[in-house]
């Protein structure tokens, strides 16, 4: 086993991983950019490590720094985490050159899969089923006519190197296609300095299904279950859970096994998701395999009962998967809601600042996933996910209501969160139903509009919660007039008071330090 | 004490006395039975006819919010002793409305130019921040007066972006 963990990453992810380190008694260490001199992990690793800027390049994304800090400090491996370093095959090949493990899969295995022609390319030749469409870069606008005119339109037009929404274009009309070419060419360029493109079919109102597989360095893949993740904005994921509503036992097998034949084709190990889009007859096509952790994984903990990250480490460290696939059972129903400093009000824009307040949900099916605490500044300079709250139950009905109870526990002051979506969607006839897919939270959204208006105008009367809202406030004001009383003068502030100013002096303390 | 409490455009008048611990609590003239405890800083327990609250204050730049449990509400308490006017929000009226910035981040491009028409909501000018694309929208229809800032340039937020009237 490892003598010294490096996790090469911030916010919950970074303590995510830490904690696994702390369970299997290896000790851990952080890096910390400028703006994360105080961050949560920084607090919880038994190591920490300053490693420059604010600025992701800077730092984060800084691979000759963090490799100089795992060498200074003696770790022998270091865990990526998702998003910055973790698809990059260039920074795990310099991993190994330095001798130190990359807790993930092979250079070669991410470079196959980093580039979604290449990957589309030899998923064919292992008989895996992708979206028709073609499998090398564009050469030209009249071969992409061709193309979209052999399959048939709507198609997509999407960037080899992309991910994220960026370089994608939905086309229509062969009209459209040499404008939407140029958009998405010069947008890939932009986002990934690759210009390169491939068009595939457009299906209808997909579902977006994706598939947990785990292969040790040995040889064993085993697939440990589907995560529906259709619930997105702007090509981004809001809720997740397993199983999916749509899946059965058969199309489970089905999908599972086109995973386990997907990673060894790419000769894969650790762990990596399959991604599939799933339309509406239930066909599911290949479109990328994401060769990390994936933010959404507690909810396979749950449903398997199993320690992903441990697995990872555990298999990173040369040992073999310790069950076979007969033994993966699925028990129960896990959903994840990631909550994220954003402002509703204000289109979903970041809204960064310090948590004042910061009341956290517990109790039974439960888990919270957070990188953030009260007094914590979030800063402009990364990802606005503050924390991850997931929701198990027996059942899909008992994930909603203990979820559903957990966001009536949970509180953050001082930022603007992304905390109402959820009650929204949990409480919506569809989402409860299980009639959802990519375009579900846009409708969603779009409905929103009209209910918004019809609630502010009933507003207007004089409600229970009002009156208690009306009589509160007044209350507040009455405590601050006597603590700023008793302060003036010698004698001993009341409980209030004293609780009052003590808020006081802490925002100050927090304000100095940040 | 009296306060004048207003909730999304309703009044309500508040008379309250701490005594000995025990509040007596008037809304709009009607006695309520009525128990609040500060449970710690900016927590309030209110129980309230047999009813318990647990109640959060919040404050967001200048808008004070009180939470009935998960419900909102924007609250402005006035002392009416309190010689202090309140003028109301600027924001209304016609005029020049200046689009600003609502956080740190990077003017991308402007998506109108100088002395072009613009509708209410649509968008003006996009801003980078926290790795994401945002637009910022016209809050009225009218005419775009002046760019601010130049196209790449760092702003903070409240930074005037552009000016419409």
């Amino acid at each position: 086993m490892f003598k010294k963990i490096l996790i090469a990453n911030r916010g919950e992810i970074a303590v995510r991983v830490i904690r696994a380190c702390r369970e299997l008694e290896i000790p851990s260490v952080a890096v910390y950019s400028d703006a994360d001199r105080v961050a949560l992990h920084v607090l919880k690793a038994d190591e920490a490590y300053p490693i420059g800027g604010a600025a992701a390049a800077e730092s984060y994304l800084n691979l000759e720094k963090i490799l100089n800090v795992a060498k200074r400090c003696g770790a022998d491996a270091i865990h990526p985490g998702y998003g910055f370093l973790s698809e990059n095959a260039k920074f795990a090949q310099a991993c190994a050159d330095a001798r130190i493990k990359f807790i993930g899969p092979s250079p070669p295995s991410m470079e196959m899969l980093g580039s979604k022609t290449r990957a589309r390319q030899e998923m064919e030749k292992a008989g895996v089923p992708v979206v028709p469409g073609t499998s090398r870069g564009l050469e030209s606008v009249q071969q992409a006519k061709d193309v979209a005119a052999k399959i048939g339109y709507p198609v997509m037009l999407k960037a080899a190197a992309g991910g994220g929404g960026k370089g994608m274009r939905r086309v229509g009309a062969a009209k459209e296609l040499q404008a939407a070419l140029e958009a998405a060419q010069g947008e890939a360029q932009r986002a990934f300095g690759d210009g390169e493109l491939y068009l595939e079919k457009a299906i209808l109102n997909p579902r977006h299904i994706e598939m947990q597989v785990l292969a040790d360095e040995h040889g064993n893949t085993v697939y440990l279950g589907e995560r529906e993740c259709s619930i997105q904005r702007r090509h981004q994921k809001v809720l997740e859970e397993a199983p999916s509503p749509l899946v059965d036992l058969d199309m489970r097998r089905r999908m599972g096994e086109v995973a386990v034949r997907v990673a060894k084709a790419a000769r894969y190990w650790n762990a990596g998701t399959i991604e599939f889009l799933v339309d509406q007859e239930k066909n599911f096509y290949f479109l990328e395999m994401n060769t990390r952790l994936q933010v959404e994984h507690p909810v396979t903990e749950l449903i398997t009962g199993l320690d992903l990250v441990e697995l990872q480490i555990r298999i990173a460290a040369g040992e073999r998967l310790p069950f076979r696939q007969e033994d993966v059972l699925i028990r129960g129903h896990a959903i994840e809601c990631r909550i994220y400093a954003e402002d509703p009000d204000n289109n979903y824009f970041p809204s960064p600042g310090t948590i004042t307040m910061l009341l956290t949900p517990a109790g039974p099916g439960i888990r919270l996933d957070s990188g953030v605490y009260e007094g914590w500044t979030v800063s402009i300079d990364y990802d606005p996910l503050l924390a991850k709250l997931v929701g198990y139950g027996q059942d899909r009905a008992q994930a909603v209501s203990r979820l559903v109870r957990a966001l009536e526990e949970l509180f953050v002051a001082g930022i603007k969160t992304n905390v109402g979506l959820f009650r929204r969607i949990l409480g919506d006839g569809d989402f409860r139903s299980g009639k959802i897919d990519t375009g579900y939270l846009e409708r969603l959204l779009g409905a929103e509009v009209g209910c918004e208006v019809a609630s502010t105008e009933r507003g207007g009367g004089k409600s229970e919660a009002a009156n208690v809202a009306a009589v509160a406030a007044a209350v507040f004001a009455v405590l601050d007039a006597t603590s700023k009383a008793s302060s003036n003068g010698s004698g001993p502030a009341d409980a209030g008071a004293g609780a009052g100013a003590s808020s006081w002096k802490r925002t100050a303390r927090v304000e100095g330090l940040m | 004490m009296i306060y004048n409490v207003t909730i999304e455009g309703t009044e309500y008048r508040l008379e309250l006395d701490l005594a000995a611990g025990k509040w007596r609590c008037l809304l709009d003239g009607s006695e309520v039975e009525m128990d609040a405890v500060l449970a710690r800083p900016d927590v309030l327990s209110v129980v309230m006819e047999g009813n318990s609250y647990e109640i959060k204050r919040e404050r967001i730049e200048a808008d004070l919010r009180i939470w009935v449990g998960d419900r909102p509400y924007t609250v402005e308490v006035r002392d009416p002793r309190s010689l202090r006017g309140r003028k109301l929000r600027a924001d209304h009226g016609n005029g020049a409305r200046h689009l600003v910035a609502p956080m740190p981040g990077k003017v991308v491009r402007f998506l109108v130019g100088e002395n072009s028409a613009v509708e209410a909501g649509q968008g003006v000018v996009v801003v980078e921040a926290m790795k994401m694309q945002n637009e910022i929208k016209s809050p009225k229809r009218g005419i775009v007066l002046k760019l601010a800032v130049a196209e790449g340039a760092a702003v903070n937020a409240g930074d005037v972006l552009a000016i419409v009237e």
